[in-house]
């Protein structure tokens, strides 16, 4: 099958489906930019004209409000957002409001809205340009999370999002942006709330989010060796997740491991790990492992940020802590 | 709101040659960190402010060392001119230990509460209503401190700016809004963000001094500032200030964007001919100041910013020890 890097599935997601349904429209501030979206809205202005290819001013709040009034009556808005920091200049049209307004208005009133971050971190941009806060969103109800972490999925999540009827955070990660794979070229949907078993294993459970799924990947080579057999679950949706797919391995392995690059206080993890514990918890055989970032805001100096980034290393030690 | 011509108004040379200085400091330092990121021994994502330098000297010149002023991802020009230190910039730059903040900023995030600078960050517009708390705090506190928000037009897009401007104005807060509009939201002309180049009308519809002035004119943008703190100073509330000038290099590095296809080269040498550090040369020039004094003064600048820059490579990494310091304050407030 042909291959695409993450950052073309993605593009050749809106392009199939700007080309299929003339109710989506992509707005946000950098849609165009050189610098943000690096291949993954190249050129869709030239192809689809800059009515519904609509780069904005920095007025996160505004556009974010408005592809909710737009959905409202009718659209199929994906906003963009070039980092998820910036995000957080429209939470209340994302918290308040397009979160609500279902259950609010007894379901007479939808909200079928994409909303698109990414986390762009690392490379000494700190603090207010690399938050991965997903959880904050998942904690919300009425919003739907979904964090791909390869090409296939990256694009067939979108697509799923597009046509879920609700809305749906779709956060993508850059350290993904030049990862290749195997991508049907026809317009498939990927299940929201549906994970994946990447490898099936019998001594421990790994499951991960976004870029540490892709990490964990690299973990179970080294576990392998090791003579550890890993099996891998890609959550692929945070909210809501797959607790059947993770119940089932859990109760075969009896370890688990959750690798998020999120902070760890109150994280996917936790909710994942509060879960398995209450659901499961004869199961366990060992205590959960959770890697994710230390609770502190994103430093700069490369020194630091080696220190706070989390990656395969971390997965391998806390593999092998549960093991022990 | 009044719009400023260019006008002639003579600041005695020591003044002059000081803007001088100050106009060459933000330059020279500047031009030395898109080196270094260009030959990559440094990482940090720099925005540099070539161009505009006018306007933080001219700004900063006209503030008591009490005022605070606050700014974004393009500050190097707003630190240094507020008192600074350009060695811990530099540092920072580089990531060391003897950075402004650390090692834990970077470019765009600078700090030095002693020189009233309480930090500079890459949010845009967030900045702004801090500004207006420091003004709020100084108006409450009966201290005199002017405040001061440096912003681009981009930040004017906004709901930030305009929330602001009527807190500032409602409450009479000793605050100048400087907005340094240079036409460009990285990529994104002035244009292409809004029906009508107007920023500074905003100072109209909420009912604040306002003026419009070339802010590649430092003279004109220190007495602006001069008047407006002075009006902030005696309880006459804020002011709105339309700095016009241009961003000579690109969005962020050291390149000028048309690499990435930004059209911007006929502009841009338009404007490099009106050159705020050229224009006061002139100035000292035609007062008087020899072509010596002032390669003199250029040369001291160079050395200073080679001083800072063996510092900072001299300076050690932060400890990774040092990770999880400062999440929360150490002490409790007194
Ligand atoms: C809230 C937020 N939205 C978007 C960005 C991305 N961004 C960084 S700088 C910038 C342009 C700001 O333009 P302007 O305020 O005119 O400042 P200039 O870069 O021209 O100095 C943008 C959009 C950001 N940093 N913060
Ligand atoms: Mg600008």
């Amino acid at each position: 099958m042909r291959t695409l890097t993450y950052a073309q599935a993605i593009r050749e997601a809106h392009a199939q489906l700007l080309a299929e349904d003339p109710r989506v429209f992509l707005i946000g501030q950098g849609v165009r930019n050189p610098w943000y979206a690096g291949t993954s809205l190249q050129d869709l202005d030239k192809e689809f004209g800059r009515e519904r290819i609509i780069d904005s001013p920095v007025s996160e709040n505004a556009t974010t409000g408005a592809a909710i009034g737009a959905a409202i009556t009718g659209m199929r808005p994906i906003v963009f957002h070039p980092r998820m920091d910036f995000m957080l200049l429209a939470a209340d049209p994302i918290i308040n409001q397009a979160a609500n307004w279902s259950y609010l208005f007894a379901g007479q009133v939808s909200v079928p809205v994409v909303i698109r971050a990414v986390i762009n971190r690392g490379g000494e941009q700190g603090a207010q340009h690399s938050q991965a806060m997903h959880a904050l969103f998942a904690h919300v109800p009425g919003l739907k999370v979904v964090m791909p972490s390869t090409p296939h999925d990256a694009k067939g999540l979108l697509i799923a999002a597009v046509r879920d009827g609700n809305p749906v955070l779709y956060i993508d990660d850059r350290w993904l942006y030049e990862l290749d794979g195997e991508v049907p070229d026809m317009l498939y949907e990927v299940p929201i709330g549906a994970g994946v078993l990447r490898r099936t294993g019998k001594d421990v459970t790994v499951v991960a989010t976004s870029y540490m799924a892709d990490e964990a990947t690299k973990a179970v080579e080294t576990l392998t060796e090791r003579g550890i057999d890993v099996e891998l679950i890609d959550l692929r949706s945070v909210k809501p997740w797959d607790r059947n797919l993770v119940y089932s391995s859990v109760g075969k392995t009896g370890r688990l491991v959750i690798a998020d690059a999120a902070w760890m206080s109150g994280g996917i993890a936790a909710e994942i790990a509060a879960s398995v514990v209450g659901e499961i918890f004869h199961a366990l055989k060992a205590p959960i492992a959770r890697v994710c970032l230390p609770d502190a805001p994103a430093p700069t100096a490369a020194v630091l940020e080696r220190a706070y980034y989390v990656g395969a290393e971390d997965i391998v030690a806390s593999v092998e802590k549960v093991l022990a | 709101m009044t719009v400023q011509k260019n006008r002639v108004v003579s600041l005695p040379n020591e003044q002059m040659l000081s803007f001088f200085r100050g106009m060459q400091r933000i330059r020279r330092a500047e031009e030395r960190i898109g080196e270094l990121v260009q030959s990559r021994e440094v990482r940090t994502p720099c925005h540099l402010s070539i161009g505009q330098e006018a306007i933080p000297v001219g700004i900063c010149a006209a503030l008591k060392s009490t005022d605070t002023v606050w700014g974004g991802h393009r500050s190097h020009g707003h630190y240094l001119a507020k008192g600074g230190d350009l060695n811990a910039m530099m540092a920072e730059v580089f990531g060391k230990a003897t950075g402004c903040a650390r090692g834990r900023g970077g470019s765009m995030h600078l700090v030095a509460p002693a020189q009233g600078v309480f930090g500079t960050v890459p949010l845009v517009a967030a900045t702004i209503p801090l500004a207006v708390g420091a003004g709020l705090s100084a108006k409450l506190q009966g201290t005199g401190q002017v405040a001061v928000a440096f912003f681009g037009d981009g930040a004017t897009d906004e709901g930030h700016f305009h929330e602001s401007l009527n807190l500032a104005a409602l409450y009479r807060l000793p605050v100048l809004f400087v907005c340094e509009n240079n036409l460009y939201s990285t990529h994104l002309t002035l244009k292409e963000r809004r029906v009508k180049d107007n920023i500074g009308d905003s100072a109209t519809l909420h009912g604040m001094a306002g003026v419009v002035l070339n802010g590649n004119d430092v003279t004109a943008v220190y007495l602006a500032a001069h008047q407006a703190a002075h009006r902030a100073g005696t309880g006459e509330g804020p002011t709105l200030l339309e700095c016009r000038t241009y961003r000579w290099r690109g969005h962020v590095g050291p390149a000028a964007d048309l690499e990435v296809g930004v059209d911007r080269q006929c502009e841009l040498h338009e404007w490099q001919r009106c050159d705020p550090i050229e224009l006061c040369r002139d100035l000292l020039s035609a007062g008087g100041v020899s072509a010596a004094r002032l390669a003199e003064v250029s040369a001291e600048v160079s050395e200073e910013i080679e001083a800072a820059v063996r510092f900072a490579r001299q300076s050690p990494c932060p400890d990774e020890s040092e990770l999880l310091h400062h999440v929360y304050a150490s002490r409790r407030g007194v």
